[in-house]
């Protein structure tokens, strides 16, 4: 396991450096300057070019590249510009937000996804099977953009029910902070929800035809064991593997659903960050993400361990 | 004649594929003593392991159905049971053990859990109990060092050892019948004769009947009683065991004998082997189904079925030539080579 852990670390220097060179230049092929979109359409060219060399965006690019390594080792995020506030302040003020929705998405997807996908592999070729497996490809199909409005739509300004904006605040109430979490959350639970049951259905489908599951039921075992401790677990690693990727995907925030319901958190900062051109957020906030996956998927690595016996973490050959 | 613990009368069992109706089992019927074992012998798809199945009712009901017979346990019918009921039979009073014990355990629970659950399915135990009586059944069966092994996975065992474990969950309940599906089939030939000699060593201590399915006639002179031939879903000869290997009666059982391969077989004479294959269950059978590979078939045989009948007492055959009047006359070395030899 340590090992294992070390070996892990390690390989987040490489990934980090690359992840790093890509965002750099991708940034620097927006079009439009930095400086202009900063200071407004009124502003004069000397203006730019004085701000310009200020941010430094005259320096050569490989010069400007080295200086945004070099602070990235020392863990020095730098300021925004647009928001005048250190880029670690904003990203933790941001993130929590993110987590939030994020683990409520998951929740529901757990909670909805993984029952539908055990349902509809009991129930092979029935009407439930067909109704389960026809929705959970509606769902990892649906385009999240349009159901989140639709959402809101409905929900909000239809029917009032719901606020379609913002964040609510435990100081105001729990219904305060539930009620502005349900839209958002089930607009993203959307595609995981779908995409669990799939998962689930077919690794549950596989998993039944073996036969420790015969041996179960010879025991004298009551199905919902069969089904729920001896069929389930096997049938857990792929949905782990889906999980873990879904959760950092959520995590690094979801831009759609973020923007659509004005959600403060990762996704919308970005979003605001490209619009301004504000360079330095866009580059530390995907590098902030891409240490994030890393990390999730080392979780999800343990967690296979724990899933699954046979597999050795420190061997080579085993679940890394 | 001792008493007869386990009676199926019958039994039919049928696959269903589409519109494609296979007769898996036809009309299997015979009776388990007490203290005795029964051997199923036949090739796969003879229908042998699904006549065992199907008297736990584990065949999978998407696509068989047990469509006929009866299946009679200290006088209740196992197939007019519920399911709970069904369920307070399997591992309690019958309990089976399978052919590849590295499948057939679970990978991602202990053994000690497997064993556990087991007992805690039918007993009211605490889990301290259970776990007590878990390591004794371990030691029963053999396993060194039972404490420690309790807490190890599946993976963490040999594939004889495994079927040890299997042998233990089979008995945790002290069941009066263990149903044995080819037990020793997936295990080295040094493993086999230890499991073997486990299970006779259980079965004596523990007092109870065994069904051997197995394609190994080797086994079932070991370890059986009786036996029971099948060939093509049906029962073709049924016998005490000393009564079969002295005196076999049908021309299917000949050729099984033949092809088993004896210590004093010269290494280079040719393996006995019963040409062509069995019919396709999914058709009508009109005449006896194993004409097409019999070298002693009559033209009786290929239009009208033969009725398993008793020339002696206890012993049954289903041919045409079995009979008081008519004695067919086995002839040496008919299967060698799969040279047919048609009268």
């Amino acid at each position: 396991m340590k090992r294992f852990l070390f070996r892990r670390i390690l390989q987040l220097i490489p990934t980090l450096f690359i992840v790093a060179i890509i965002v750099f230049f991708i940034t620097r092929m927006l079009p439009g300057n930095p400086a202009a979109v900063m200071l407004g359409p009124q502003a004069s060219a000397e203006d730019i070019a004085a701000y310009s060399e200020q941010l430094g965006l005259n320096e050569p690019l490989h010069r400007q590249f080295f200086d945004y390594l070099g602070n990235l080792v020392k863990f020095d995020f730098g300021n925004s510009l647009s928001y005048n506030q250190p880029i670690a302040d904003l990203i933790m003020e941001r993130f929590p937000n993110t987590v939030i929705l994020a683990i409520s998405a998951l929740i529901i997807a757990v909670i909805i996804g993984v029952p539908a996908g055990i349902l509809a592999a009991k129930k092979q070729n029935t009407f439930l099977d067909y109704f389960i497996t026809t929705f959970s490809l509606v769902g990892v199909s649906m385009p999240i953009f349009w159901l989140g409005v639709m959402l809101a739509l409905y929900f909000s300004v239809n029917l009032g029910w719901l606020p379609s904006t913002g964040m609510g605040s435990l100081d105001n109430g729990l219904w305060d902070f539930l009620s502005h979490l349900i839209l958002p959350s089930i607009a993203l639970a959307t595609i995981p929800t779908a995409q669990f049951a799939r998962i689930i259905r077919s690794s549950m489908l596989e998993t039944i035809s073996h036969d420790y599951i015969k041996t179960a039921r010879s025991k004298g075992l009551r199905e919902f064991i069969v089904i729920n401790k001896h069929a389930l677990k096997n049938a857990l690693t792929p949905l782990l593997t889906v999980m873990g990727l879904q959760f950092s995907n959520l995590l690094g925030g979801a831009v759609l659903t973020e923007t659509i319901f004005s959600w403060p958190g990762m996704g919308l900062l970005i979003v605001n960050a490209i619009e301004k051109r504000d360079f330095v957020v866009v580059q530390n906030t995907v590098i902030f993400i891409a240490v994030i996956y890393v990390v999730i998927n080392l979780i999800v690595d343990v967690l296979y361990k724990v899933v699954n016996p046979k597999i050795n973490l420190d061997s080579d050959k085993g679940g890394a | 004649m001792s008493e007869s613990i386990l009676n199926v009368k019958n039994l039919q069992v049928e696959f269903k594929s589409g519109s494609i109706i296979t007769r898996a089992v036809n009309g299997v019927s015979f009776a388990l003593n007490k203290n005795e074992n029964i051997g199923i012998v036949g090739e796969s798809g003879s229908g042998k392991s699904v006549t065992a199945t199907s008297i736990l009712r584990l065949i999978p009901s998407s696509s068989a159905k047990i469509t006929g017979g009866e299946i009679i346990l200290n006088g209740r019918d196992l197939l007019k049971l519920s399911n709970r009921e069904m369920r307070k039979v399997r591992g309690n009073e019958i309990s089976m053990i399978f052919q590849d014990p590295s499948t057939s355990l679970n990978p991602v629970f202990t053994v000690g859990n497997q064993l556990i659950e087991t007992i805690r399915a039918h007993k009211k135990l605490t889990k301290k109990e259970a776990k007590q009586r878990a390591i004794e059944l371990l030691e029963l069966v053999g396993i060194p060092a039972p404490e420690k092994r309790i807490n190890m996975y599946p993976h963490e065992f040999s594939g004889g050892m495994r079927q040890r474990v299997m042998i233990a969950i089979a008995l945790a309940c002290d069941p009066k019948i263990l149903i044995a599906d080819e037990p020793t089939t997936a295990l080295d030939v040094t493993v086999q004769a230890q499991i073997l000699n486990l299970m006779k060593d259980l079965q004596e201590k523990l007092d109870m009947s065994i069904i051997m399915i197995t394609h190994d006639l080797g086994v079932v002179w070991e370890m059986c009683d009786q036996i029971l031939v099948m060939y093509a879903g049906r029962v073709v000869e049924s016998a005490k065991v000393e009564d079969l290997y002295h005196n076999p009666l049908h021309p299917y059982t000949w050729g099984l004998l033949e092809s088993q391969i004896t210590e004093s077989q010269d290494s280079h004479a040719p393996l006995a082997s019963i040409p062509g294959s069995p019919p396709d269950l999914s058709y009508e059978i009109k005449g006896c189904p194993f004409v097409d590979r019999c070298p002693y078939a009559q033209d009786i045989c290929h239009n009208e079925a033969p009725k398993l009948i008793e020339p002696t007492e206890g012993h049954a055959v289903a041919c045409h030539f079995q009979t008081e009047t008519e004695k067919l006359e086995r002839r040496e070395n008919a299967y060698i080579n799969g040279d047919t030899i048609r009268s």
